[in-house]
Order: structure tokens, then sequence, then C-alpha cells
């Protein structure tokens, strides 16, 4: 008898607990969201603050919620107004001055002006002022315009305001890619009355004038926005949410998609994109690799420094096989450090054939036969190398047969890079990401020697060339287009006769949507406006 | 009572200190460091140079323990050196979503296991005994991960019959309350998307119980062997109580101490250790985390997410002991 | 007179082992999974002569589904992915090995330290086995991994770690029992020498249950090797690991199945194999 009374009253007790708990709460759910588009990809964002971040994930987002100055058009990497309209630049490229769009304003209703544009570069490049801090750190602004304010090399003399809706920007010394890195995502332009608010607090609560507005970021699981009702863009977005939803695994994320859950997706295995074109109810898209995917020798190594090695590793190297293996043929060899639609890609020069009985001749004739080298490769997929270890194992396999002994070494991501930018390995696979679609940003960082340093060095083959260098800096500090392309030309000659890499691809990125995905652009830089996505619904 | 449940706290507390150091050392040995994963792979030396200096990584080792130690008797975790969130905050969710995706398993795991295992007992030495016990076997012999990949492929993409990844239909958008899904759901009053996340867990929940399982049912076997030679069962059946009554009543009751001990166990490995199932199914948990924490070089949250997952660990092992004075009142723990 | 009891307890012990080999093999299952296991190692180590092919040989027959000339099919480099499994067996049936008896070695001494002298050691060593038992097991040889970097030997190495406490316990346990037993207090009595006393009366007497966990702890180590070659954390490529295989098969989990099942299937062969025989094991020796 008391037991029972026992135990009936602990139901009503938890029954009560629940209902208190229920009424305590507001939140609800929502089944019928209006139009949407969930959007599936490896990772989740580090902040929402894009002056704060690096990493691919965090832009894909901050891109709906930020405008930049001027933008990429559609399909390439040419440049196009955004929040500002129209520019123009002094002849020495030291001045240029910016007039703005009118009558826009950011989601918390602040106006966008000048005074705006020059608060944030002010936050970005001013050590001192008060709003120079974030959820990160800044890491953008500094390596596009070379430090902070005061340090030596600094572009950036001074931002100004003309007045309300003209800007007028004073460099210190002319930079060849000065409007295409205005275009990168790191440079949306927030409100500046929530960042005085709180610029730690902006990474989680951003506040920009672009399409959509955040709603909710459930962490490491899913970010959602909502249309921006006033947005200045008439007619956008398109859709009235989108869901940005991290799914690790890349099989896992195809499955997503197949079975409906998600409606779009990056990150994919090659193999599967076969399988999307087989599929009615998927389409493929294809995005432009600007990217490339190389094996770096090092150069300071033995016998690494020996061109004939080089050049018999060179030919070695079957891309043909390479591309239909592990790229499902969505790939194309690379002959030059970057892809062909870039600015000044010297289409003269011809690439090394595929001869491994030329390779075996060339090894024999600098006598290393047998010799023995340790080939580092990563663990983890990146958008230009799905699978480094596979394409390591079939390297292997034809080095064996030219007389070159060699180990693979595999490290997950992080240790990969700790160790091949301090120059542990003899040879190694990497690859770059396009950033602003300027070839300074492919042969500078990649092969210039300033860039091969004891750590951290970004030049994996340590490759010093004072011609090159020469030839690199007069490009950076050219305004002038023809002139810029011939020296990246000749820069580009340079680097074939020496062969201090193997450029293995230049890779096509496929992303894969569900058939009745409409207005979706694959840019170059992996920027997507996904503001002129729509699904229409048969 | 008391004073038991005192001394197994205090004992508590070396394990966890220890479990620091090592956790400590342990991180702090991985090459590469936070900085470097929160510069990015483009930044220049001296930015991440500066960085390190941001977060302190530049101080002496044991100065950084003592410092995070200091904070730690505070009842301060920490924040999180990747996203600079409290780890008190952020690791809500992930822990509620390992500790449903375990209990679903666990009860799973105990259902079978515990009829499995009863029923093999009671057909001792029969072919349905033998039958029983090569599942059991089978149980603990397959690798989870590829039980986990088989389930996805068939019944996930070529039947299509349960979702593959996730705790819920991300269309749906959901508040959430406890971050106990099925929890949640109930409390929202909305049955179709409790169906929704019922779906969700099923899989995983099935790939991470059969270890467990199959232990249960090995154990529960053996046990119920034993007591079954009791005098008084033999008396319950002579009293000719009815047979279910006789096995789920009184047989069961008594043998249920080392059948606890296994579930008590089992459940406090699988909240750090169901890493791959989660990988597999994206399944946002503790094991998820801290395996992302260590390749982001977070030392932080990997510190105190094993902190977390190992005091819990210890915690549900002392629970099982209290519980056994329950189910048994012969036993007690005032005196050895 | 005290001696010459204990040496005739030795000898009572090896009368006693003859008669568990005997039943040993009179015990069902026992048998049956040392045949698993013996037709795997014969499988793995004539390897060469089962297969025409290499395991690193590369060919343009991409992801053949399993025939005639492939049986398990090919991967997407063309390799015989029968080849591989079967080479893979070596590298499994090695991996259990070298950590089972690492971990049984440096287990067992630590245990025996733990229990033989006790005191302040047997302290320092029972907290840190229980420190390393509430650890998540993956996680720690995750780290540890990370921290050597990817490659056998290293997963070797966390393997053997996680599994020490498992055998430290026993071990401690079974010499606190030994300790106590008339013969090894009278060889005390008489001034019997430490290590004569540890080796000659302590350690006979503790191993067999160290045996029996030996087998059982081969199978966790066979998955757990698995476990951290999915993860990428395994052997070198282009060692055909088992683990790794299923990783590597995960794209293809639509298009090749098959690359995903019989790596699978051979885990799970082998895992079933030790745990056969340790249960065996163990129902011999309960029954004494």
């Amino acid at each position: 008898m008391e037991k029972r009374l026992m135990r009936w009253s602990s139901w009503v007790m938890l029954f009560l607990c629940f209902s208190l708990i229920v009424s305590c709460h507001s939140g609800s759910i929502q089944k019928d969201q209006g139009s949407m588009l969930i959007y599936g990809r490896g990772a989740d964002a580090k902040s929402l603050d894009p002056s704060q971040v690096t990493d691919g994930e965090s832009f894909r987002v901050t891109q709906m919620i930020f405008d930049t100055l001027v933008e990429y058009k559609d399909q390439n990497t040419e440049i196009q107004p955004c929040l500002a309209e129209k520019w123009e630049s002094s002849p020495d490229g030291k001045e240029w001055i910016f007039y703005l769009r009118k009558n826009v304003k950011f989601h918390d209703g602040t106006p966008f002006n000048a005074e705006a544009v020059v608060f944030n570069f002010k936050r970005w490049m001013d050590r001192e002022h008060p709003q120079h801090k974030g959820a990160i750190a800044f890491t953008y602004y500094p390596d596009m315009f070379a430090g902070f304010k005061g340090d030596p090399n600094h572009v950036i003399q001074s931002v100004t305001a003309i007045d309300e809706y003209t800007v007028k920007f004073v460099l210190n010394r002319p930079l060849g890619p000065f409007l295409a890195n205005l275009a990168m995502p790191p440079f949306g332009i927030g409100s500046p009355t929530a960042i005085k608010k709180d610029p730690v607090q902006f990474g989680e609560k951003p506040v920009g004038t672009g399409p959509y507005k955040l709603r909710e970021w459930k962490k490491n699981d899913m970010i959602t926005v909502e249309r921006n009702e006033d947005y200045w863009k008439k007619g956008f977005p398109k859709t009235d949410k989108i869901i940005f939803k991290s799914i690790p695994d890349n099989a896992a994320r195809f499955t997503a998609l197949k079975s409906g859950d998600i409606d779009l997706m990056d990150g994919m295995n090659p193999s599967d994109a076969i399988q999307v074109e087989k599929d009615p109810k998927l389409q493929l898209f294809k995005q432009q690799g600007m990217n490339v995917a190389y094996l770096a020798f090092n150069m300071r190594k033995k016998p690494l420094d020996h061109p004939q090695f080089r050049l018999a590793i060179n030919h070695a190297v079957d891309k043909k096989r390479l591309i239909s293996n592990f790229y499902a043929n969505l790939a194309e060899p690379a002959v030059n450090p970057y892809p062909p639609f870039m600015l000044g890609y010297n289409d003269e020069l011809k690439d090394h054939s595929f001869d491994l009985g030329k390779a075996k001749r060339l090894i024999e004739e600098a006598g290393l036969k047998g010799v023995k080298l340790k080939l580092y490769t990563p663990q983890d997929p990146r958008p230009y190398m799905p699978n480094g270890k596979k394409i390591a194992e079939f390297l292997k396999e034809d080095f064996k047969k030219i007389g070159v002994q060699v180990e693979i070494v595999t490290f997950e991501w992080k240790t990969y890079l700790d160790k091949v930018k301090s120059g542990e390995h003899d040879m190694a696979l990497f690859g770059w990401n396009g950033d602003n679609g300027d070839p300074d940003n492919f042969l500078y960082v990649l092969l210039d020697k300033t860039n091969a340093r004891e750590q951290n060095s970004s030049n994996i083959a340590f490759y010093t060339n004072e011609e090159v260098h020469q030839l690199l800096i007069k490009a950076q500090s050219t305004v002038d287009r023809t002139k810029r392309e011939q020296l990246y030309r000749q820069a580009q000659a340079i680097i074939k006769k020496e062969n201090p890499w193997v450029p293995l691809v230049h890779a096509t990125v496929p992303i894969a949507g569900k058939a009745s995905i409409r207005g979706f652009y694959p840019h170059p830089t992996g920027g997507y406006k996904l503001d002129q996505v729509e699904i229409i619904e048969k | 009572m008391g004073a038991y449940l005192l001394r197994r706290l205090l004992q508590l507390v070396p394990v966890l200190i220890g479990m620091t150091i090592v956790t400590f050392a342990v991180v702090h040995f991985i090459p590469g460091d936070p900085a470097q994963t929160i510069a990015g792979e483009k930044a220049t030396p001296e930015r991440v140079e500066e960085i390190r200096k941001e977060l302190g990584l530049d101080q002496p080792l044991y100065r950084q323990y003592v410092q995070y130690m200091g904070n730690l008797l505070q009842g301060d975790l920490g924040d999180s050196l990747v996203t600079n969130r409290p780890i008190v905050e952020e690791v809500v969710p992930y822990l509620a979503a390992t500790i449903e995706l375990v209990v679903a398993s666990m009860l799973i795991a105990v259902f079978w296991g515990v009829n499995l295992g009863i029923f093999s007992a009671w057909r001792h030495h029969s072919a349905w005994d033998f039958f029983a016990m090569i599942i059991a076997l089978l149980g603990i012999s397959i690798p989870v991960f590829w039980l986990g990949l088989m389930e996805q492929w068939l019944f996930a993409q070529t039947l299509d019959w349960l979702p593959s990844n996730g705790r819920m239909d991300p269309r749906i958008g959901m508040e959430p309350i406890t971050h106990f899904y099925v929890v949640d759901t109930i409390l929202y009053g909305d049955l179709e998307v409790l169906w929704d996340v019922l779906k969700h867990l099923i899989l995983p929940a099935i790939a991470l119980s059969t270890v467990p399982m199959a232990i249960i049912a090995r154990i529960t076997r053996s046990s119920m062997l034993e007591v079954m030679r009791a005098d008084y069962v033999r008396t319950a059946k002579a009293k000719g109580l009815s047979e279910f009554t006789v096995i789920y009543k009184h047989t069961l009751k008594n043998a249920f101490i080392p059948i606890l001990t296994v579930i008590g166990l089992q459940t406090g490995t699988l909240l750090g250790g169901a890493v791959l199932t989660e990988t597999i199914f994206s399944w946002p948990g503790m094991g998820r985390y801290l395996y992302t924490a260590i390749s982001e070089r977070d030392y932080t949250v990997v510190q105190s997410g094993i902190l977390i997952v190992a005091t819990l660990f210890v915690l549900v092992n002392l629970l099982v002991d209290l519980l056994y004075t329950c189910l048994d009142p012969r036993i007690q723990y005032e005196r050895k | 007179m005290e001696l010459e009891r204990a040496r005739s307890e030795i000898i009572l012990n090896r009368k006693k082992r003859k008669k568990m080999i005997r039943r040993f093999f009179r015990h069902r299952s026992a048998l049956f999974g040392s045949m698993m296991i013996l037709f795997l190692l014969l499988l793995a180590l004539l390897a060469p002569l089962v297969t025409p092919y290499t395991f690193s040989e590369k060919s343009d027959d991409l992801m053949q589904a399993p025939s005639g000339t492939h049986w398990f099919g090919t991967d997407e480099m063309g390799r015989d992915l029968f080849t591989r499994v079967l080479f893979g067996a070596r590298i499994s049936l090695w991996i259990g090995f070298v950590a089972v008896t690492g971990s049984l070695i440096l287990g067992g001494l630590l245990g025996l330290v733990a229990g033989y002298f006790g005191g302040r050691w047997d302290m320092l060593i029972s907290r840190l086995f229980d420190i390393l038992l509430a650890f998540p097991g993956i996680l720690l040889a995750i780290a540890i991994v990370t921290i050597l970097g990817p490659g056998l030997n290293h997963a070797l190495l966390a393997i053997s770690i996680i599994n020490v406490p498992i055998f430290g316990r026993l071990m401690r346990s079974s010499v606190l029992r030994v300790k106590e037993e008339d013969y090894i207090v009278s060889a005390k009595a008489i001034g019997a020498s430490t290590e004569r006393i540890i080796f000659q009366h302590i350690l006979p007497n503790c191993w067999t249950p160290l045996i029996v966990q030996g087998s059982l702890s081969f199978a966790t180590a066979v998955i757990e090797a698995a476990a951290l070659g999915f993860l990428g954390l395994g052997a070198e490529p282009p060692i055909p690991e088992w683990g790794t295989m299923l990783a590597d098969s995960r794209p293809f989990i639509q298009t090749a199945p098959w690359l995903m099942i019989f790596p699978g299937i051979f885990i799970l062969f082998t895992v079933l194999g030790f745990n056969l025989i340790g249960d065996g094991l163990r129902d011999m020796f309960d029954r004494k």
C-alpha cells in the first residue's frame, strides 16, 4: 500500500518537473519554414566574424551575411561592383577612390556609409584601435596587406571618408592585386554599432548588409540563416532560409544527399561524381579548379638538388592514370604552377612526357640508381587531392621501376603542415587553393625565395631563384595588366626549366545537388553566391 | 553508507589529479599547437608567434599546468583555445548526444542480453543454448565500426529505410531544452518529430549495443545457472509457482549483481569510447568532440573533456556499487 | 624439508599442466578456435603461393567485382583485394602478437612489483592502473599515435599501453593470492632469495589467468588495431592493414561494397578465433 503510494507520488513529481521545464521554456518546433536550402559540408564555421577566420567553412556563411566593397563576377575572378558602385585610381596606383551604394542598411538598422567603411578598415589595420579584437585573431588582413599599421611594409597608408558616400585609400606603394584583395570574403563590412557593442561577441552575432541574417547556430551541427527582407539587391535572396549542415564524412554526406536530407554538398569523393551524373534526381556542378596539386622536391637536400634527378621524376609521373584513378577524370594535368584560366598563364610551355624508360636512363646517368627517399603525404582529403595516401602508393610503384626507392610517410593534416613547412621531407605531396585569383597568390607564396624559411615555410620546395624573385617582386608592384602578364610568363618559363616541383593536376571540384536546383554557379574561388540559388519543385 | 561514499569520493581525487597530469603531458607532446590551427595554414610565422603569446603558450609548461589546475579548482574548466568559448557551455550538447546514444544502446543491450542469457540458462545445454551463445560470441567479436558501415550500406543506402547520420532531420528547427532530443520532443509533445529522432537513433544504437549485449548475455547465463541451483529457487519451483515468475522474479533478482557490474562498466566505457560509431554516423557526441580537439590541438578541450568523461566513468561505477545495497541488503559498505 | 615440498608442488604443477593441455584439445571451442587461427596463419604465411599477385601491384583493372581471376575483386588502383586481405592477415596477427606480448610483459612486471612488494609501490602502481583504466582507451591510443605519428610500430605501442593495466591488475591479484600460500611463506622462512621466490615459486603459479586474458586481449588488440587503422592511424601505406582498407572503402560503399565486406569478414574471423580460444582456456582453468 505504502509502496504504491510512493510510486504514484513519484510519477506526479516527475510530471510536475516536466511541465515546469516546458513552461519555463519558450522554445518551439517548426516543421514548415518556407523555401529552404540545406547545404551539406565537412565542418562547422569557427567564427562568423570574417576578419577573424581563414577557413572556407566560415567564409561560406559570412559571405551570406556580409558584403564586400567589390566582388567577383559570377563565373570568373574579374571584379564587379558590390557595396562600391564605382571606383577610380591614380595613374601610379597609389590612390583609390570608391563611390558607395546609397540607401543600404545593416541588419541592425545602422546606415551603411563611408564612416562604416573607414571604421572597419581601421579596426582591421590599427593595433591601437579600441575594437581591434575579436573571437580569434586578425589573420587575413596582415597577410594580404603586408602587416598592420606601422609595420615597415604595410600597404595602406590611410583610409578617409571624403563625404557620406565616398572613401579614399592612400597606399604606401602600389599593389597589383589590390582590388582582387578587397573582393575577398575576409573584408566583408560589418555594422559599426554591433562591433562597438562587443567586438568579441561579434563572431557569434554577426551583423552585415548581406542577403541573409544569422538565425541560429548549433555548434558543430548546423547554422541557419534567414532572408534579409531589406536586402539592397532587389529580388534576392531567392530562398528564405539556408541551413549549413556539417557532416564530416564525405561518404556520409553523399548518402544524406541521395536520401534527400540535404540539397547541395561540397567535398565529394570524385568517384561519387560518376554516380551523380547517372542519377536523374541529382545534378553535378563542376567548379573550375583554381588550385594546384604538386609533388615538391626539397631542394636543400641531396640528391634533390640535382636537376637531372628532378627531371627524371617529372618523367616518371603518369598524370593521365592519376587523373582517371583518383580524380574520376575531374582534373586536368598541370604543366605550370597555376591553372590556365588565370592571368599570364604561359601556354607555350610543354609538359614533360610520361616516359619511364627515359626517366630510368636519366637516373642511371646521374648515378643515382637505388637511391632511397621519403615521400610525405597528408592523410586527410583536400579539394585538390582527394586521397594523398593513394596517390603516394601509386607513385611509389612507378618510382620503383626507375630505380628510386620510396618510403611513404603520412601524418594527419595539422602535424603534416608542421613537418612539411619546416622541411623534414625529401619529397612531399601538397597543394594550394587560390584566394583571390591573382597569379601572385600562387607564384610568390609557393615559389619565391622569401617564402623559403626555416620554419613555417610556404615554399616547401625551398626553391630560391634570384631571377624569379626579381620578376615576382616587379609584378607585385605593377598595376598594368599586360606588363604583369609578361613578367609572369617569364617566371613560369624559368620554373618549368628548373623543375622545383612535379605539378600534378588542377582539380575540378565536384559539387552535387538535387536536380531541382537552379542558379548555382560554382565559383573558382570556392565562394558561392547562394543567395541566387533556388529550388524549383515540379 | 555516508562514510563509505565519502571515502570513495576521496579516493577519486588522486586518480583525477593523475589524470590531469597524464592528459596535460600527452596533449602537449603532440607536435604542432593550437596557434597554428587558429592562424590557419596560410599565416606568416610572426602571426603564429603572436597568437601563441596571446594564448599564453609561450610560457613554461609547469606554469601553464599550474594555471590550468588553479582555474580547475575554482570550478572553471577553461575556454576552448580554438573557439574561445567556455567549455562548460560548449560541452553540453555533445555530452547530451553521447549520453542519449549510450542510454539507448544500453537499453537495447540489457533487454536482449538479459533475455538471451536467461533463455540459454533456462534451456541449458540445448541447441538453443548453443545458438544463443554463438550470437553472444559474434557480438563480442564483431568490429563495431564494420557493423556500422554494413548497417549504413544495407539499411540506409540500399534499402533506404533509416537515416544514415545525424540526430534529426535538419529541416526541422527545434530549440533544444535538455539537449536530449528524445526528451525534448516529448516535452514539446510532438510525436512526429519524436519518431524522426528515434529513427536516427536506431542504427548507431544497435551498432554500439552489440558488445555490451554479448557480455551481458554471457554474464546473465552463468549467473543464472549458479542461482538456479540454489535452494530457494527449488523451493519456489516446488511451491508450484509459474516458471515465468520463478525465473524473472526469484532467480533474476538474485543473479543481477554481476550483471549490474557489467552494465556499469560498459556504460562508462561507451561514454568516451564511441568515437568510431560517432564518426561513422556523424553523431555530434563526446568522442567526436574530443577527437576533433586532439586533431586541432585544442589543449583545454582535450584536458577538460577527458576529465569529464573519466569522472563520469568513475561515478557510474560508484553508482553501481551503491545499487548493490538496494538489490541485496546483505551487502554493507560500512567496514571492510 | 620445506624446500622439498615446494619442489614437489612444482612437479605437481607440471603434471597439472600436461593434463591441461590434453583437456585443451578435448575442449571443443578452444580446438575450433585454434583451428581457425592456424588456418589463418597458414594462409598468411603461404600468401605468396596462394595468390599470383602482390599486394602493391597496380593494374588497369579498376574496381572489378569479385570474379574467377580476382576472388575478392579489385580496388581503385586495380590491386587484387584477395591478395591484400591475405597479406593483411600477417599484419593483424603480428600486431596482436606483439601488442599482447608487450602489455603482458610490462603489465605483468608492474603487477608483480605491486603485488609482491606492496606498500608504497602498490599504491603508486595501482593508482597508475586506475588512471589508465578510467581513460577512454581508444582516445588515449589516438593521442599516443598522434604524438608519435602514424605507423605500424606506433600503433603497436599505443595498443600495448592501453592494455597494460588489465594484465597488471590480474597479475597483482594473483600474486597477492599466491603470496600467502604455505609453500611461499615457508620458502621465505628458510631464507630463499627474493629472485628465487619470485621466479621459482610465484611466477609459475600466476601465469594461468594471464594466458587466458592474453588470448582474449589478442582479440581486442586486433579490433583496436583495425580501429586505429580506420581512423588513419595504422600502418604506413602501401601496407595492407585491414582497418585502413575499411576506411579506404568508405567512398565506394555503394559502387564497390566488396572492398568493405571482405576485410571486415576477416577481422571478424580472426577475433572470433581468439575469443573461442580464450573461452576454452578460461573454462579449463576455472574447473580446477
